[in-house]
């Protein structure tokens, strides 16, 4: 392994920018001539629209247009795209409500865009927004998604009955009900897996532009997949043909699956820049972000395990009611289904599984992928229900998962994934030692004699990742392929430019990508350089998310590098006069083997563009390789977290005292950046567990709508980290990786609560599991609190 | 309109003003240094941080009316244009105390604040108490506290640290 090559933990790249300042992200981006937009929305969560009066804010200084939804609607501008037909049970596609990009007829959630004020200034365009008068009759508004699907709830939109998106179930349910009938004991668990906002620290942002002269737009957004934005924007939001369109997503301060979609406001910039003639900015406010940006997470779930007599488990059945929120979003219909359910097996053999999941729509802003996407959901329902069975029958929770582990691979599980590799008792092994489980026991004594409580919680997870075989993702419903892109670049002096489908909001691809090429090539890292963001630039790419970039982007490279090696070869062979098939490349040096001769990279590359030593006909000139990268499997990262708190009984506050984390990602590329993927992720999920909340009132009021109320965990609630690594290498791409960027969310919530209810001594408790819930609980438990020795 | 003359970065400034006109806008809009960022409305984030006569302050939460006559040095007058980084912004790189970036020049100025306040010899306890008022969403702030510690003891050690006071 050399300094710069796979597996070095090199220092990143791009942080020189973002450590002076010099950063590009979207808003520090501006336009010559820019005007600024300023959407109203909605403050109602269920309201038809009577009228829109804009008379006196358009006589307002500065101000150069006013759009609505008529406006939208009749220019026939989409908005609310769902790119995955989920089928429901009953065989017919799901009930995705099509809609204009600003709301036309009907309001559905507090914070749903109703008009745009675009002005010279952004003040001007504030103050122009408060003269607009939109009259609306008021309608009875549903929140509850248990309420949305009965008869008798308001209908939100016309095309779906009771509110239902789809009813959907996967697995043998008769299988599964006769082995629960034939069980020993059946465990059963109630879980909100509590909804959340993704609160990336960058607020989104838009600048639209129009060029008359060569009748062309160009979008400045913050977007985790650039291309998939000019895709919708074009193709189904109807914007401007999609070779009439460029999208720029230039530096992106953290995206954690918001970023993803496309918006009301980025579609509405584009199509006002040219209606004003300008281009047209907007960058949201944080309590905009907080009303509109995809919420995450919020299912309700009945679940239940049967185990046999010996303490294995036979069978896994689980009801979901998941809250889809207010209209479509690109990703929605897949995260509470195929995102989800296809995870329940965990890390354990078992036999049948039946999951049903009733997906409503509510008065609440749509719900869609948050760092980790389905896959966090399903591991607090496995997680739970293994320590949950553990506790009852009088087991340790360690054996009895032990006892459960799949040992033997593939391994095809009863929701459609089949494991490719996995060693789950290696992971569970070095975690117990990395956490010192043997020491707890006297820490928990230590502790009470100090009155604290101690506890521990284990989360021994397995997610779906590395998104996705094409064909596979389309045979569920997707819409899309999730191959990747890359397009190697050799320059005639030898450096070289990748062209990335893939597209880094903080996952340090500018080094781990060009760590790859420099490993390959023998060549020094800083002449590599990676291009992505811009659809000018790179062709196409199905961008970050999904924790893909490592295992479908690097791959999509390495096959480009592939074709590059070889195509060198063919030129190294003309310059060395010998048999392509006698030369080698290592360490940078073609040779012709068997031989002392040899020309450097740097020789071939020039050769190839100068052409003069071989015929330009038999031998194309150039340097230049691309490669699509279609994965045939997801990949399986694994592994086990373990989560030690302490909690005061005093004050109900948790304090988390240790937290080991030994995951298996296959290879990694650079160990530096695959461990901060884990604090992050790690701290993502702990946030979800112990204080972040996102609470509508029963009239559709969005409570935690700022800073101030919405928690976010800061530095003082979390704790450091120890992180290992156990490697059994993904056998389905080339290098062997899984992927990280999420597992660290998928895993926590789990752990969190494992050992919070073991410190308390109660079955369960709610997330967040804030203070003042873990001091209720703690009150109605029936645990003597320890007392000083 | 209101005029406000100040120093920025060492270099002195006058700009007409919006009344309504905060520091951060000043900073972003009418002198275009981007690097000081803006991620909330209710001053919780701490994206915004900058050091005004030394002293940390977010500037989402001043006027620029109020700062006459003030020293305000942002991320892009840490480090001299052509001179070595701070030992401060090397640590966060050396430690992987970045992922996005968006955060990171206000975290960067926090901690050159905290070590004036608290010293060089910085605790993993104090520095995530001081970190209060900076929220990181990418880092689990587990390596920005390592940063922070390895930057104040580099700042003992000599360095760029006037470019601080």
């Amino acid at each position: 392994m050399s300094a710069t090559g796979i597996g070095a933990a090199v220092r990143r790249k791009e942080d020189h920018r973002f450590i002076t300042g010099k950063g590009h992200y979207t808003d520090d981006i501006n336009r010559p001539g820019q005007a600024y937009a300023y959407f109203i929305r909605s403050p109602h969560a269920h309201a038809t629209i009577k009228s829109i009066d804009t008379k006196a804010a358009s006589r307002l200084s500065g101000v150069a247009a006013i759009f609505t939804g008529a406006d939208l609607t009749a220019a026939k501008i989409s908005g609310h795209i769902c790119g995955w037909t989920v089928t429901g049970s009953d065989g017919k596609p799901m009930k995705a409500a099509p809609g204009p990009a600003l709301a036309h007829d009907k309001v559905r959630y507090v914070g749903d865009e109703v008009a745009v004020v675009i002005a010279d200034t952004y003040a001007q365009a504030k103050d122009a927004a408060e003269k607009v008068v939109v009259e609306y009759a008021l309608l009875p508004a549903v929140i509850d998604p248990k309420a949305a699907a009965k008869p008798d709830a308001p209908q939100i939109h016309d095309i779906a009955p009771n509110n239902t998106v789809y009813n959907w179930q996967l697995g043998d349910k008769a299988a599964t009900d006769a082995a629960f009938a034939a069980a020993a004991h059946v465990t059963k668990v109630d879980i909100v897996n509590n909804r959340v906002v993704p609160a990336a620290i960058e607020p989104r942002a838009a600048i639209g532009e129009y060029d008359s002269g060569s009748d062309s737009f160009t979008l400045y957004t913050t977007s985790q997949n650039p291309h998939l934005a000019r895709l919708v924007l074009s193709a189904f939001a109807g914007v401007a043909p999609e070779n009439k369109l460029r999208v720029i997503a230039p530096d992106i301060g953290g995206g954690f699956g918001s970023k993803i979609f496309i918006y009301a406001e980025e579609t509405v910039c584009i199509w006002a820049a040219k209606k004003v003639g300008r281009p047209v900015k907007w960058t949201a406010e944080r309590s905009e972000s907080f009303l509109v940006d995809a919420h995450g997470r919020d299912h309700i779930t009945h679940a239940e395990l049967a185990l046999d007599a010996s303490g294995k488990i036979t069978g896994m059945r689980v009801h979901t009611i998941a809250n889809l929120g207010a209209y479509p979003s690109a990703f929605w219909s897949c995260v509470p289904t195929y995102l989800y359910a296809l995870l329940l097996s965990g890390q354990y053999n078992i036999p049948q599984i039946y999951c049903a999941v009733d997906a409503v729509y509510t008065n609440t802003a749509p719900v869609d992928a948050v760092r980790g996407a389905g896959r966090p959901e399903a591991t607090f329902v496995v997680e739970r229900l293994i320590e949950l069975a553990a506790r009852a029958t009088g087991r340790d929770p360690v054996a009895f998962r032990r006892a459960n582990f799949i040992t033997s691979f593939p391994h095809q599980t009863p929701v459609i994934v089949c494991y490719d590799a996995g060693d789950y008792g290696a992971s569970l092994d070095k975690a117990l030692a990395l956490a010192d489980y043997k020491g707890f026991a006297k820490r928990k004594r230590d502790a009470a004699r100090n009155g604290k409580l101690r506890g521990i919680g284990f989360s021994t997870y397995i997610e779906a990742c590395g998104l996705a075989p094409s064909a596979a993702v389309g045979s569920l419903g997707a819409a899309i392929g999730l191959w990747e892109s890359a397009e190697v670049r050799v320059n005639p002096t030898g450096s070289v430019e990748v062209l990335a489908g893939s597209h880094s909001h903080g996952q340090g691809h500018e080094t781990t990508f060009a760590q790859v090429v420099a490993d390959r090539l023998g060549i020094p890292i800083e002449s590599v350089s990676i291009v992505h963001g811009d659809t000018d630039k790179v062709q196409f790419g199905m961008g970050t998310y999904g924790s893909r970039s490592g295992a479908v982007g690097i791959s999509a490279l390495v096959k480009a590098l592939d074709k590059v090696e070889a195509k060198a070869k063919k030129v190294a062979a003309h310059l060395l006069e010998a048999a392509e098939a006698d030369i080698e490349f290592k360490d940078g040096k073609f040779s012709v083997a068997g031989t002392d001769k040899s020309v450097p990279w740097g020789g071939v590359a020039l050769n190839a563009y100068i052409a003069h030593k071989f015929n330009g006909q038999e031998l194309e000139p150039g340097l230049k390789e691309g490669a699509f990268w279609d994965p045939t499997n997801f990949t399986f990262p694994a592994g086990c977290h373990i989560c030690e708190v302490e909690v005061d009984p005093e004050t109900g506050n948790t304090e988390i005292v240790a937290w080991t984390a030994v995951d298996d990602f296959g290879v990694v590329i650079n160990p530096m950046i695959v461990e901060g993927q884990v604090h992050g992720g790690v701290a993502h999920g702990i946030g979800q567990a112990l204080c972040e909340s996102a609470i509508y009132n029963k009239d559709g009021q969005f409570l935690t709508g700022s800073l101030m109320d919405y928690c976010m965990p800061r530095a003082d609630n979390l704790p450091v980290m120890k992180i290992g690594m156990t490697v059994t290498k993904c056998p389905s791409n080339p290098l062997g990786i899984k992927g990280c960027g999420e597992a660290g969310a998928i895993a926590s919530p789990a752990a969190v609560i494992n050992a919070i209810t073991d410190a308390i001594g109660t079955e369960a408790i709610a997330m967040p599991a804030t203070p003042s819930a873990v001091w209720v609980a703690l009150q109605k438990s029936d645990r003597s609190l320890p007392h000083a020795a | 309109m209101a005029a406000v003359s100040l120093k920025v970065n060492g270099k002195s400034v006058t700009a007409d003003v919006d009344p309504r006109t905060l520091l951060v806008q000043l900073l972003r809009e009418n002198l275009r240094l981007t690097g000081t960022h803006v991620g909330c409305d209710t001053s919780q984030c701490g994206a915004c941080v900058v050091l005004v006569n030394g002293k940390a302050v977010k500037s989402c939460t001043v006027l620029a009316l109020q700062l006459e006559g003030a020293d305000v040095l942002s991320i892009e007058g840490l480090a001299p244009a052509d001179g070595p980084l701070h030992p401060m912004q090397e640590a966060f790189r050396e430690n992987h105390g970045l992922q996005c970036g968006y955060c990171t020049p206000g975290m960067i100025l926090t901690a050159v604040d905290m070590v004036r306040r608290k010293g060089h010899n910085l605790d993993d306890k104090t520095i995530r108490e001081e970190l209060e008022g900076n929220i990181c969403r990418c880092t689990g702030y587990h390596n920005i506290v390592k940063a922070i510690a390895a930057g104040a003891r580099a700042m003992q050690a000599g360095g760029a640290a006037k470019a601080a006071e």
